[in-house]
């Protein structure tokens, strides 16, 4: 009788991990809160550091879980969780019982609720707008302010969310920079005639060819950083927007004025996620992801033994690197299946 | 002597071995959040005085901890302690707590009393 495991969330590293399980052999059961799988990738339009379509991940992760051995569930959450010993079983929203000889988490991230930073003014200002909802405007190909117009001066504030101890969120979010250096781009291509301006406390852009975008932005799309955090945003009467911030580098405070002002929206762990992790028992960590087994060799691995984790419901994570997770998170259940659990 | 109004212009360097940071060691035995600034300048945007004048928050962290005290006490007078800079800032740093106790240690040391 071949094994089943449990997948908890059908973003990219449920998918990811439910498609490689199902290649094991494994009987898969996946479990999303959503009535389709993708996740965040259905919220972006195209993806750093290359740009291309987000769509053509989904396509991969659609295809890989095209698989008889997975059984998806949609529109499902979980209401009760039972392990006994090495044996675990799950009542659904439904009343439905799933069992599994293993548990995969991958309940991924929310999007920081900016509404939470007010001094940005974000749900009072119509022209304060958050990444995502700025990607929506890139799928719809339409850029405008709340009045119809086109924006001529934009501004984008890193780090909202993150590396913030007064929202209680103090690590950095990773990939809030490059997101920012992306959709900047994306702005002076869809507008030519607009300028754009980052402000950054630092510029983190760690990952492969993250510096080179960064460049691109600089020399090719003639994108304006500037070194300081806003401090404030406000409306002026014209329905501008005036952002107050200091110019480190300058040593002056800076005041400008902007039509539209995007906020880099920062990565916390997901509401489903902490409900799961009360539900289950599983450790969080001082940043609220759960908390993994060991940061260098174990981070697949929880303190339940047979329950194992995939993607950002660990730490802020990339899409190359939630795949990588996902994968590493399948190796681990396929070694306990093979010669722990037995 | 006469003057004829000549003097030997101050380098511009900071002088690391030879400045006092006995202000800056003062400040951080008591108010142990002042090593968490990233100067990020949240402090100096919102600052009312730093808006108006030539005085920078973010800048006088980094003078006290450099030793720049002459610089400092020049400048510290100028805040008027209202506490917006310890509201925004992301480090959780006490800037109003800083300014206070840099205050209080000019006026303990002989050297730099105001």
């Amino acid at each position: 009788m071949s094994k089943q495991v449990i997948v908890i969330g059908g973003g990219v590293a449920g998918l990811e991990a439910a498609g490689q399980l199902s290649k094991a052999g494994i009987e898969v059961s996946l479990i999303e809160k959503e009535n389709k799988t993708g996740g965040h990738l259905n919220d972006w339009y195209k993806l750093f550091p290359d740009r291309r379509n987000s769509s053509e991940v989904k396509e991969y992760l659609d295809g890989i879980t095209h698989h008889d051995g997975i059984k998806l569930l949609t529109n499902t959450t979980i209401e009760k969780f039972n392990s006994n010993k090495s044996h675990f079983s799950i009542i659904t929203n439904e009343g439905k019982e799933l069992t599994a000889d293993a548990v995969v988490v991958a309940t991924g991230f929310d999007l920081f609720k900016s509404a939470r930073k007010e001094e940005y003014g974000y749900g009072i200002y119509d022209n304060v707008i958050t990444s995502t909802d700025l990607e929506e405007m890139f799928r719809k190909g339409k850029i405008v302010l709340s009045n119809g117009n086109v924006p001529k001066t934009i501004g984008i504030v890193h780090c909202v969310g993150s590396r913030d101890e007064k929202v209680g969120n103090l690590y950095c979010s990773k990939l809030c920079c490059v997101t920012a250096v992306k959709q900047a781009i994306e702005l002076r291509e869809h507008l030519p005639e607009s300028k754009v301006f980052c402000f950054y406390m630092d510029m983190r852009m760690g990952g492969a060819f993250y510096e080179e975008l960064y460049r691109e932005a600089q020399e090719k799309w003639g994108v304006n950083f500037i070194r300081g955090k806003v401090s404030e945003a406000g409306e002026a009467i014209d329905n501008k927007l005036i952002i107050k911030v200091e110019d480190t580098l300058a040593g002056r405070p800076l005041k400008m004025e902007v039509d539209l002002l995007v906020l880099m929206a920062g990565m916390e762990m997901s509401e489903g996620g902490k409900k799961i992790s009360k539900m289950c028992g599983l450790n969080t960590g001082e940043n609220r992801f759960f908390a993994v087994a060991d940061h260098h060799y174990g981070s697949n691995r929880s303190n339940i033994k047979g329950v194992f984790y995939a993607g950002t419901c660990t730490a802020p994570m990339n899409i190359t690197e939630t795949i990588s997770h996902a994968r590493a998170a399948v190796s681990e259940v396929m070694d306990y299946l093979k010669n722990v659990r037995k | 002597m006469e003057k004829f109004g000549f003097t030997i212009s101050k380098g511009r360097q900071i002088d690391y071995e030879s400045n006092d940071r006995r202000i800056a060691e003062y400040i951080f035995e008591r108010e142990p959040s002042f090593r968490l600034c990233i100067e990020c300048g949240g402090c100096s945007a919102t600052c009312t005085t730093g808006n108006l004048t030539q005085f920078s928050l973010r800048e006088l962290h980094i003078l006290i901890k450099r030793g720049e005290n002459d610089q400092v006490r020049q400048n510290i007078r100028k805040c008027m302690l209202c506490g917006k800079c310890t509201l925004v800032c992301p480090r959780g740093v006490n800037t109003r707590n800083i300014v206070v106790l840099a205050k209080q240690a000019f006026q303990k040391s002989d050297e730099y009393a105001i």
